[in-house]
């Protein structure tokens, strides 16, 4: 059985077929890629596995248990974290608390534990730091601990997005995009610590690309979709030369 | 300036971050405890409305600052807490079970106002909630067997352990203020904590908190109930502060100065809250000092003009007259939120950060240091 898959998963917006019967698998370890043009449904997939969206029909399982139905916030306390395309940080408060949410599927005190601050909140939030302190160090985020988002660069933003998700101590992470806005470097930047993710902290990672360099570097095996579809599915080099796969890019 | 060198994750925690804050809240602490015995009897009671207006303005930060839920309706749940208090203690139930009980059932009550909110946002659950605050002055207006109507109800003075504590004394202060201390103390301790870290993240992206593992609609429930609850034991002083209670009192007009006391004191402190009450309680006595003598000096500088006698006359009376139109304080607290809205967004509270700034960095204060800036297009959001 394989770690992650989805079967059979469709999206339909009316007559408009966003993902149609797409079945996929993620082995536990592994990085995988989605890729395609640009309305090929690849961000519309992450959404309906983080319950943003209601598939129309299929089913998606995790560990051997069918999460379709799981309530939103329960997809991240199973150990699935993800980031988004276009940043969904909380802007007006710190880093640290931003990455302190990421936290939040770890804790276990209750609200009246919490208005006086007992000990056992306290030793929470101790733990909860000390957490992040080991995310801040592996992804270099140091200067920014006390930084509001709102003033913070657009490739640092990428980073702590990476950041939050990871506090979360996540068994699979879904990246949309890592390296949307990035320049060159930080491009590269991101590709050490994707593989970083896998080889050190042993996360399993699903992830939307366009930038095929970034692609062929980290990816043990690419999906490629179109209208929805799934048109290929392989190693970057299989994929890349699959005659479907470049007529969807060339045009045919 | 004073650097932090931080050694323990313990000076993240930490409420008061450096020992100048010991100095400072202790002085003030000071201040405020000696008052009763210092202060002319009239200050003494708007120090008390002070207090009970900055807790129910942090109540309400904790709903509308900080998890980004706008209410008109905490009139409402104050009336709630006071109603409470007045008919339980006319079946003699003792001070700090009614209290309790007010408190309670206003939370109880919140919730409930909670769960339809789930599904509304913005100028929507504004809506929401102003109607919830009609509902809630008609029935105490109609639940005559209960409220007694429009005659309001008389409540006697607190009964603390035996002992009657006046509405004018010391000790009926320090309730007060004990209130708003533990108010305070238990919101700051709510925001170092996962919960309070929940209210911000919907506040600032609900699709992100939810993909963090925050059940939204739950954590929503709780702020109306903290909310509510905390604006309910307000409502208990309140109403022995004024020992009679009827349902005009608790009009959409005090719903609208609650959220000036958050929106002027500056929308995300709680330093702000207190603030705010202060303007809101100090500018009803100023206004109708302006409403009596404004019109004679008025009349004064024109005679000085050479308006004559029969001119100055006529101009007193005309401004007199403008002075007592209706509704001219509801207007006055209209363009105060809207020159506040337009020039000073992080309140009160924020003028006094330029200003702290200012004399720490001095000579080298620059004005643009607190210009807002929008580099980056906000992320489009999943509503």
């Amino acid at each position: 059985m394989s770690y992650f898959r989805a079967e059979n998963l469709s999206l339909h917006f009316g007559g408009l077929k966003a993902v149609d019967a797409v079945s996929f698998a993620v082995e536990r370890g592994e990085i995988l890629s989605i890729i395609g043009p640009n309305g090929a449904g690849k961000s519309s997939i992450f959404n309906l596995i983080s319950r943003i969206y209601r598939p129309t029909s299929g089913r998606i399982f995790f560990e051997d248990q069918d999460i379709t139905e799981q309530p939103p916030y329960d997809i991240a306390r199973l150990g699935i974290a993800r980031t988004f395309q276009n940043i969904e940080l909380f802007e007006n408060a710190t880093v640290l608390s931003n990455l302190l949410v990421g936290r939040h599927r770890h804790s276990t005190t209750q609200l009246w534990q919490e208005l006086l601050f007992l000990p056992s909140v306290r030793a929470g939030e101790k733990l909860h730091r000390r957490r992040v302190e080991q995310v801040i160090e592996f992804l270099d985020l140091e200067p920014y601990r006390d930084k509001l988002i709102s003033g913070l660069p657009y490739g640092v933003r990428k980073v702590i997005e990476l950041a939050r998700a990871l506090c979360s101590e996540p068994k699979l992470i879904l990246l949309d995009e890592p390296s949307s806005g990035l320049n060159v470097e930080e491009t590269d930047g991101m590709s050490f610590w994707i593989r970083d993710l896998k080889n050190d902290l042993g996360v399993t990672v699903l992830m939307v690309e366009h930038d095929m360099s970034l692609v062929n570097r980290v990816s043990d095996r690419v999906i490629a979709l179109n209208y929805g579809r799934v048109l290929a599915t392989g190693s970057p080099a299989e994929v890349q030369q699959h005659p479907d796969v470049v007529a969807a890019y060339l045009g045919a | 300036m004073r650097f932090l060198f931080k050694t323990d994750y313990e000076d993240d925690i930490k409420l008061f971050p450096h020992s100048g804050y010991f100095v400072s809240y202790g002085l003030l602490l000071a201040v405020l405890l000696i008052a009763p015995y210092v202060l002319s009897s009239y200050l003494m009671s708007q120090l008390v409305f002070v207090c009970i207006y900055a807790t129910v303005g942090v109540a309400l930060l904790i709903l509308t600052g900080f998890t980004g839920q706008a209410s008109l309706g905490h009139a409402a749940f104050l009336a709630i807490g006071a109603y409470t208090a007045a008919y339980l203690q006319k079946y003699g139930v003792p001070f700090p079970v009614y209290f309790l009980a007010a408190g309670l059932l206003t939370g109880l009550i919140g919730a409930l106002v909670g769960f339809p909110a789930l599904r509304l946002q913005g100028i929507y659950l504004v809506i929401a909630t102003i109607s919830f605050a009609f509902i809630v002055e008609e029935i105490l207006a109609r639940w005559e067997s209960v409220t007694n109507g429009n005659e309001g109800m008389r409540i006697k003075a607190v009964a603390l352990f035996g002992v009657t504590v006046s509405r004018d004394s010391p000790t009926f202060y320090f309730l007060c203020l004990a209130l708003l201390v533990l108010t305070i103390v238990g919101t700051l301790n709510l925001l170092r904590s996962p919960t309070g870290r929940a209210f911000v993240a919907i506040r600032d992206s609900e699709t992100a908190a939810r993909s963090m593992g925050v059940n939204v609609a739950l954590y929503k429930v709780k702020s109306f109930a903290i909310s509510a609850a905390i604006t309910g034991f307000a409502g208990v002083l309140f109403a022995h502060k004024l020992s009679f209670i009827s349902p005009e009192m608790f009009t959409l007009q005090l719903s609208i100065e609650f959220i000036i006391v958050i929106l002027i004191g500056g929308t995300f402190s709680l330093h702000g809250a207190v603030l705010g009450a202060i303007f809101i309680v100090m500018i009803d006595p100023f206004l109708t000092y302006l409403k009596d003598d404004m019109p004679g000096i008025i009349a004064g500088i024109a005679a000085m003009f050479g308006a004559g006698t029969q001119g100055a006359a006529n101009i007193q009376s005309k401004v007199a007259a403008f002075a007592s139109l209706n509704g001219l304080k509801g207007a006055i607290y209209g363009i105060i939120i809207v020159l506040f809205v337009l020039f000073e967004p992080l309140g009160l509270y924020g003028r006094w950060l330029k200003i702290k700034l200012f004399f720490q960095l001095f000579p080298l204060y620059k004005r643009a240091t607190f210009k807002r800036q929008k580099i980056y297009v906000k992320s489009e959001r999943n509503r």
